[in-house]
């Protein structure tokens, strides 16, 4: 009796055939998911070809003149570039630590009970619109904010960004100097980007270890301490991403800012002093009664802010996930 | 022979006060520490009072804020550091830090809530206010006349139209991403990611230039409905995205072990489990597109009066309202704006609610 050897049996091939009910789903799913990237894709795509014609009528000189003219055909959007910064830099340096110490308040230091509260105050305040904080800036805020900035002015106006151009020394002062500014408006815009901010950081520190916190506390570090070598250096991609939404939330702002800052054409490295614009505010005031050729200049306003909120929002994004937490942001 | 001497009889070992053990409060303070934070707050703020306005000649009460808490910070450091060590001086200092940014912030909101109620009470009290609209109205006249029904009934209609418009199209994105996944749904993910930062004047500009310069549609409600629905539609897939990765794989394996096609496990096992997220995706981006100001500032026009077509005419909403009425710099027209700003505030607060009982719902599953 032989035994014949067998060839070795080569894998069964599986062939996985879908139903056609599947085959319908999944073509639709896709279709579907292809049409939403074409439409918000076109945006892009339409906002960089609408701006060819400008880029090729004023070239370079768009980036650098800051006046809006469009009757003497001197169009730039150097000014309201520098002022959306200027606003959005004002909104980050208020935000930034109080979303911090909010964040790390609800994480580590709030009475247990209170904690899901302020969590849910947390998402309130980013649900409230932003044409609220505008009247609420513009009515409640600036009033009080301008004795600040009054102040600030006075004390520290040798550095040239807190300088106003007039007497703050004055036994009457003039308050029109130090209302709708970069600062006021800056000031408003935090309170949009403090609940952004704070809800990524929270996320993150929830999720640092609590092996390593019981280590640290076993240790006899203070809470202060565990914060300080386990639970910040956990969370620094997250802390750094949501700080980097944030951003890209600032810069894009609109309403709050329309409503607060009165319209100024001119670089104005000075936050404290009355007047700028800034990329949002000048589209949605200027939009009405725009030419094609206007029309096609903001577009470009437009395609320059678009490109600043996608890189800075791709890089918060690419920070959080690569982040030693790997949390994701749910807003 | 040896004596063992036998040991001392062990004493009985007595409670020095017979009080019942308690746990003690670990991070109460004690009566030293009590004695020094109220001392330090009172010395502060006696100097700051005299020293802020008298002596150093600063106004306004946020520099006077500012002023009290730095010297509480340095009064109150100096004393704890002559009978503690550093650490806890430190420890002490940031917690009190942590609880005032905390009040910080929670001030904030809690006064934009309550001042635009205040604000707004006197439109609020008239009936009128609720069942009129502008028609006719100067921005002027007392506030008896006229009312905000043709704003609310913008908004509604406009921010149904764009749920109508975003929710199926940002769920299926949202299944294409996480169920059906392959090649083009990376692409899709990094670019719906991004959009949900989209500044909204853009997605307003775009749906201004394309449909109403370039194809002639008029500004209305429709148009601006279109706008919110491109900036809806990202926040709905990306949530919802979240809301379906939390669903138990076991459900699907079990599902399609079962002999259910991969439409059926979706439909009826997926979907239905991630329910209340997806709700809660839903709820987020209409909370987001009833505030949208700069959407509708840009496409549909503001009306003063009523109307229920969303096409062909001009129609107002609750944002637009208040931003027009701001800037006609009227006084009645600026409480008519903080009225509609409260009528804004009490459908968000109510999305709001149905919000948190969802995800309590989840939670408690």
């Amino acid at each position: 009796m032989t035994i014949t050897a067998r060839p070795p049996a080569a894998p069964r091939q599986i062939t996985a055939q879908l139903q056609p009910s599947d085959r319908l789903f999944h073509g639709a799913a896709r279709v579907i998911g292809m049409l939403v990237l074409c439409v918000t894709g076109a945006i892009g795509l339409f906002l960089g070809y609408q701006s060819i014609p400008t880029l090729r009528h004023y070239g370079l000189s768009f980036f650098t003149t800051a006046t809006w003219q469009p009757e003497l055909d001197k169009i730039g959007i150097a000014a309201v570039l520098v002022g959306t910064v200027e606003v959005a830099l004002v909104a980050l340096v208020v935000s930034f630590p109080l979303a911090l110490m909010f964040a790390l308040f609800i994480s580590d230091y709030a009475p247990r009970r209170l904690k899901s509260w302020l969590v849910t105050m947390v998402d309130l305040m980013a649900a409230v619109p932003s044409i609220i904080y505008g009247l609420w800036g513009f009515f409640l805020l600036q009033p009080q904010a301008i004795n600040l900035a009054r102040w600030m002015s006075q004390y520290l106006g040798f550095i040239p960004i807190f300088h106003v151009d007039t007497d703050p020394g004055a036994a009457v002062w003039q308050q029109s100097r130090y209302t709708s500014s970069a600062f006021v408006a800056g000031l408003t815009v935090a309170m949009m980007t403090i609940p952004l901010a704070c809800a990524v950081m929270r996320a993150v520190f929830d999720q640092a270890p609590v092996a390593e916190r019981e280590a640290a506390t076993a240790l006899g570090a203070t809470r202060f301490g565990v914060a300080r070598t386990v639970v910040l250096p956990f969370a620094k991609g997250g802390i750094i991403g949501g700080t980097m939404l944030a951003l890209g939330r600032a810069l894009g702002e609109t309403a709050a800012v329309l409503i607060i800052v009165s319209p100024d054409f001119i670089i104005k490295p000075r936050i404290l002093e009355a007047g700028t614009q800034t990329t949002s505010a000048l589209i949605a005031s200027n939009f009405g009664n725009a030419t094609k050729s206007q029309l096609s200049a903001l577009l470009t306003a437009g395609f320059v802010l678009f490109l600043i909120t996608i890189v800075v929002n791709m890089v918060a994004a690419t920070v959080i996930r690569r982040s030693r937490s790997g949390a994701t942001s749910d807003i | 022979m040896t004596t063992i001497e036998a040991p001392p009889p062990v004493k009985e070992r007595t409670e020095p006060a017979p009080t019942p053990r308690r746990p003690r409060r670990v991070r109460a303070l004690t009566g030293e520490e009590w004695l020094s934070l109220v001392g330090s707050a009172l010395a502060s703020v006696a100097l700051v009072t005299i020293g802020y306005e008298h002596i150093l000649d600063f106004s306004g009460t946020l520099g006077f804020l500012l002023c009290l808490y730095l010297t509480f910070m340095v009064m109150y450091a100096v004393v704890l550091s002559v009978s503690t060590p550093r650490p806890i001086v430190v420890e002490r200092l940031v917690t009190i830090t942590l609880w005032l940014a905390a009040a910080v912030v929670l001030f904030a909101l809690g006064t934009t809530l309550v001042y635009t109620f205040i604000k707004g009470w006197g439109a609020l009290v008239h009936t009128n206010f609720f069942t009129h609209d502008m028609s006719g109205v100067a921005p002027t006249a007392p506030l008896t006349q006229g009312g905000i029904f043709h704003a609310i009934v913008g908004t509604v209609i406009e921010v149904g139209i764009a749920v109508v418009i975003s929710v199926p199209l940002g769920i299926a994105t949202a299944v294409y991403m996480m169920e059906v996944g392959g090649k083009g749904s990376r692409l899709v993910r990094t670019v719906v990611e991004s959009m949900t930062a989209l500044p909204e004047i853009l997605a307003g500009l775009f749906v201004y230039v394309v449909l109403i310069v370039e194809f002639g549609m008029a500004k209305s409600g429709l148009a601006a409905s279109i706008a919110m629905a491109v900036t809806m539609v990202p926040i709905i897939a990306r949530a919802g995205e979240v809301a379906l990765r939390v669903v138990p794989g076991g459900l699907r394996e079990a599902s399609q072990a079962l002999g259910a096609t991969h439409w059926k496990t979706v439909w009826r096992i997926v979907l239905p489990s991630a329910r209340a997220g997806l709700g809660t995706a839903v709820i987020l981006a209409i909370a987001r597109g009833i505030g949208e100001t700069a959407v509708v500032l840009i496409t549909s026009g503001a009306s003063s009066f009523l109307t229920f077509n969303p096409t062909g005419v001009p129609m107002n909403s609750l944002p637009l309202y208040i931003y027009t009425a701001y800037t006609t710099h009227e006084s009645n027209a600026i409480t008519r704006a903080f009225g509609a700003a409260s009528v804004l505030l009490i459908m968000v607060l109510a999305l709001f609610v149905v919000m948190r009982v969802l995800l309590r719902e989840r939670k408690s599953r």
